[in-house]
């Protein structure tokens, strides 16, 4: 059972085969056995999660059934849930239980799905390892030893180790695309504006953006689905009009053209790597796609870039954590500042440190002009250059990552080797592209490769078409690790 | 030496909204703390701003009273700064687009019509409240007020005295309270000062080296500090001495200003734009449809006041200081049918029996207990000779006191105006009778004897006699030989 699809769940909930309860609970059992391994969920709640179950079962056996009606799904610890403790991966919020759920919690509690429990993320999801939470480092299920990626590490780690049917992520520099590439599943970024950010927790509010991670583009789909649509309490949300994202999956790719950007196949991308796209493309032609090489020029600023904007954003977004309201207070200061400073001081990890302390220098006065407008006007020829591209080609194709799934401990002292993790991801941010991560074939030391689809602005349809496509002719996203 | 004082004035008005403006909380003063803010306003992880589109309006229809520029497009920025009754650590306010630049308020100073130059105005969002007292050395904090609209209006440093400082945020209160835009309440905070004050002695070019004073809650405080500061400004430069750039803080209690911090204290606020709200973008159709129910302003009710109702400058002015005074004037005018002579009539009665009244009780016009129909009811009467000015002025004291309306009263009281000049005669002819002594002296040319005569009529008739036929009939039957 654990290896059904979201598809193959629900006809089993719809024609009584099992009930949510039963499947939430061997959901729950998994995730009992395999956590203290993985690591990937922060908390579980197994009574709130099967009242909920029992109620799917009522609204199922009334026939009051939506494709994700009674179907368990791990969410994000990012995402703001009614009674249920929102930590984002920090000391900060440790002891935060929301008084509101966010928009998408809203969205999988009307259709009836379950929450199976908060996955574990880097800290404030600042980071490419799951490394910076301060619940500990989430495993690679595909080897114990590697890291999961991140920020969105627990839920892909949960997928891939089907301690859930599927997750939520989010996504400002590659945190669901990365971790779906080094965790061998399926995730989508969709285009800035599509899904709500009303009750996620902000890093870098212009980047956010939630999406759905599983372990087919099917179930992604299923998912985007119920995700999407226009919130007037996030003043960054879209009016699109709504899309089938599942209707569209099988279409075929019969004059697709696909464009490789030279940039992204250079010195520092791992060789065995760029050889699964090599045969990836064989795979999407013979499909009927066309490929060719397109330039993305500015590729190389996209990091320093992002580290400039992010960060500045996340100084500001992270100034409410100050001990006043809510979270961590630090004990035994003296006065109002010493309470700031001790609280914030022990309250966030050094990684968060470090982005605050980038931010606020690159708007402070007298440097705001040289770091974050320079930015801004970064982000403005990178965007700039997709759009180009996309006169040319239909979607781009290349590297998730430029390295399978690295050692734990590898890089955690060494913040730049980290950011360069993300090389390929952040610039569809920057740009506010929706972008793809489908298994793509397995190193040679047996962990995943991952490949990126980047598609036009609300071409999300199309992404997943393109993996569901290659799906149903690969067998990569049907591995699965030994546990 | 001879200085000249330089003023420029921010003011915070606060916009009578009905709810906060980025969130959905109602904005009513005085609630129990922390019970009139949501999730938005305590800052919550993941909750977002909405924009208020009644703030834009209210920031809309000051901009179009001022003959401002309204910007097409402006942007929010934050304003970085921790403190405990700044929830989210920033303040979201506009920093480089403000959404109205460029305006002018016409004042009037005893030398006449001036103009100041308003730089800017903006909206942003009022921070929380931090409660000192009652905490036994720890402090409260109150966020009902963290997301209340302010409009933040900026003049060039236009004024040039503490009294034409005090003209002009008088003007801007008058103008915010016309437009409905703002309650004005200087108490509750509704409408604060901060002034920039400099010297520089008559005939330099160049400003002087300002000083911002905070925060100030009244007219009177207005013009207290800005001398205190100007006073102790042109001390320092006398004496050798130079004026260091600061923020302070003017202490009512001891008549003084204070430094709150010198310029290199000063916060870098780290402004950039929001990323959570997009540019406020303005059509043409939004501001034709705010210039729409833009009423008339007192600039222009003052000059229509003077040159079509025929009333003195001073009498305009007083008359349109607020829109509910205004409204007030015109629709006893209104009632009385705007004849000739009429504006002049209901001007005087306003500004006299019945501002003398309202000042003595404490009350707003919209409290008068005599409504604008009744006072005309009671003008009316002393027009067609009924009663005359003075015992108008006892009907009057009537209808204060809640007796009924002027000619309930007339009626009740026996006071309608004897005009019979058979009447008047008959009671003159008696008073006359048994005083040859004092009309011989009448006669003799004493002029008084004929107020003291006139005097002995009313007070026969309780003040009823028409008082020109009085006069009329007295002079004739008294004879003065010529």
């Amino acid at each position: 059972m654990l290896n059904y699809s979201l598809n193959e769940l629900s006809g089993l909930l719809k024609s009584r085969k099992i009930s949510s309860v039963e499947l939430t609970q061997s959901y729950l059992k998994r995730i009992d056995s395999l956590n203290p391994k993985i690591n990937a969920y922060i908390t579980v709640n197994p009574e709130a999660s099967l009242k909920q179950a029992a109620e799917a079962d009522i609204r199922l056996a009334r026939g009051q059934i939506q494709p994700l009606t009674g179907i368990p799904i791990a969410q994000k610890d990012i995402f703001c849930a009614k009674g249920w403790k929102t930590t984002c991966g920090s000391k900060m919020l440790s002891n935060f239980v929301a008084p509101y759920d966010a928009h998408i919690i809203e969205c999988f509690n009307n259709v009836g799905a379950i929450m199976l429990g908060r996955t574990n993320m880097d800290e404030f999801a600042m980071g490419s390892s799951n490394e910076t939470s301060f619940f500990g480092p989430v495993h690679n299920p595909w080897d114990l030893n590697a890291v999961p990626g991140g920020s969105s590490g627990g839920s892909a780690a949960a997928v891939a180790a089907r301690m859930a049917p599927a997750a939520t992520g989010t996504d400002t520099g590659g945190s669901i695309r990365q971790p779906a590439a080094l965790c061998g599943i399926t995730g989508i970024k969709p285009t800035y504006g599509l899904v709500s950010r009303y009750g996620l927790v902000a890093y870098a509010s212009s980047l956010d953006q939630a999406g759905p991670m599983g372990r087919t583009a099917e179930d992604c789909a299923i998912l985007l689905n119920t995700m999407a649509g226009f919130d007037p309490r996030d003043s960054t949300s879209i009016n699109h009009p709504s899309e089938d994202y599942v209707q569209s999956l099988s279409a075929p790719l019969q004059g697709l053209k696909i464009g490789l950007p030279k940039e992204y196949f250079t010195a520092g991308l791992s060789a065995e790597i760029a050889q699964s796209i090599e045969i990836a493309c064989e795979v999407l032609r013979r499909e009927g796609a066309e490929i060719r090489e397109i330039s993305l020029p500015n590729s190389p600023v996209a990091i320093p870039a992002y580290y400039v904007l992010a960060s500045a954003e996340a100084s500001s977004n992270l100034e409410r954590y100050d001990g006043v309201r809510y979270g961590y207070r630090a004990k035994g200061y003296k006065d109002l500042v010493d309470m700031y400073k001790k609280t914030r001081a022990q309250g966030f990890g050094p990684e968060v440190k470090r982005r605050i302390m980038i931010g606020t220098y690159v708007l402070s006065a007298g440097y705001y002009d040289a770091y974050y407008i320079k930015a801004q006007k970064l982000r403005r020829l990178i965007a700039n250059d997709f759009s180009n591209a996309f006169d040319k080609v239909d979607v781009i194709l290349g590297p998730t990552s430029p390295q399978p799934a690295f050692n734990l401990g590898e890089r955690s002292n060494d913040p730049v080797s980290m950011y360069l993790s993300d090389i390929y991801t952040i610039a569809v941010n920057l740009a506010g592209l929706p972008g793809l991560s489908l298994p793509a074939g397995f190193s040679g030391n047996g962990r995943p490769i991952g490949m990126q689809l980047i598609g036009n602005y609300f071409d999300e349809a199309r992404l997943l078409n393109i993996a569901h496509r290659y799906q149903q002719v690969t067998d990569w996203h049907q591995r699965e690790p030994s546990l | 030496m001879e200085w000249e004082v330089v003023i420029g004035l921010e003011v915070h008005a606060q916009l009578a909204t009905r709810s906060k403006i980025f969130s959905g909380a109602p904005t009513a003063y005085g609630a129990a703390p922390n019970t009139q803010a949501c999730a938005i306003d305590i800052a919550l992880p993941g909750v977002l701003p909405v924009m208020n589109r009644e703030a834009v309006n209210f920031a809309l229809r000051f901009g179009l009273a001022i003959g401002a520029n309204i910007n097409r497009k402006s942007i929010f920025a934050r304003k970085n700064y921790f403190y405990p009754d700044l929830p989210k650590g920033y303040q979201i306010s506009q920093y480089e687009l403000p959404i109205v630049s460029e305006g002018r308020l016409i004042i009037e100073t005893p030398q006449g019509e001036k103009n100041i130059r308003i730089t800017r105005a903006h909206l942003e969002e009022d921070a929380g409240k931090s409660l000192h007292e009652d905490f036994h050395s720890k402090s409260g904090i109150d966020l009902n007020r963290a997301g209340t609209p302010l409009l933040e209006i900026v003049s060039e440093p236009d004024i040039r005295s503490s009294e034409e400082a005090v003209i002009y945020a008088k003007t801007l209160h008058s103008l915010v309270r016309y437009l409905e835009i703002c309650d004005g309440n200087m108490q509750e905070g509704s409408f604060r000062c901060d002034a920039n004050v400099s010297v520089r002695p008559k005939g330099q070019k160049e400003y002087g080296t300002r000083c911002e004073i905070k925060n100030l809650n009244s007219f009177r405080f207005l013009e207290r500090a800005i001398d205190y500061e100007v006073h102790r400004q042109i001390e320092v430069i006398g004496s050798g001495g130079k004026i260091i750039q600061e923020t302070k803080l003017y202490d009512s209690d001891r008549d003084e200003t204070r430094s709150m911090r010198s310029k290199e204290e000063a916060n870098d606020y780290r402004y950039f734009p929001d990323p959570d709200l997009l540019p406020l973008i303005i059509d043409e159709s939004w501001i034709e449809e705010v210039s729409k129910k833009l009423p008339e302003l007192p600039y222009a009710k003052r000059q229509r006041y003077i040159h079509s109702l025929g009333l003195t400058p001073y009498d305009a002015s007083v008359l349109t200081s607020s829109k509910s005074l205004a409204n007030w004037f015109e629709a006893s005018l209104k009632a009385l049918g705007e004849e000739m002579g009429d504006a002049k009539l209901c001007a005087n009665w306003i500004m006299g029996e019945i501002s003398g009244r309202l000042n003595r009780d404490n009350l707003d016009i919209s409290k008068c207990p005599v409504d604008s129909k009744d006072l005309a009811q009671l003008l009316r009467r002393i027009k067609d000779g009924t009663i005359s000015g003075n015992i108008a002025k006892e009907v009057f004291e009537a209808m204060w006191s809640g007796e009924g309306e002027a000619d309930e009263i007339i009626k009740r009281k026996g006071l309608k105006q004897i005009s019979d000049n058979n009447e008047i005669e008959k009671i003159i002819d008696g008073i006359l009778a048994g005083n040859d002594d004092q009309i011989a002296q009448y006669r003799a040319g004493k002029e008084r004897v004929l107020g003291f005569f006139v005097g002995q009529v009313m007070k026969a008739t309780q003040g009823r006699a028409n008082p020109a036929q009085v006069n009329e009939i007295l002079r004739r039957k008294m004879g003065r030989p010529d």
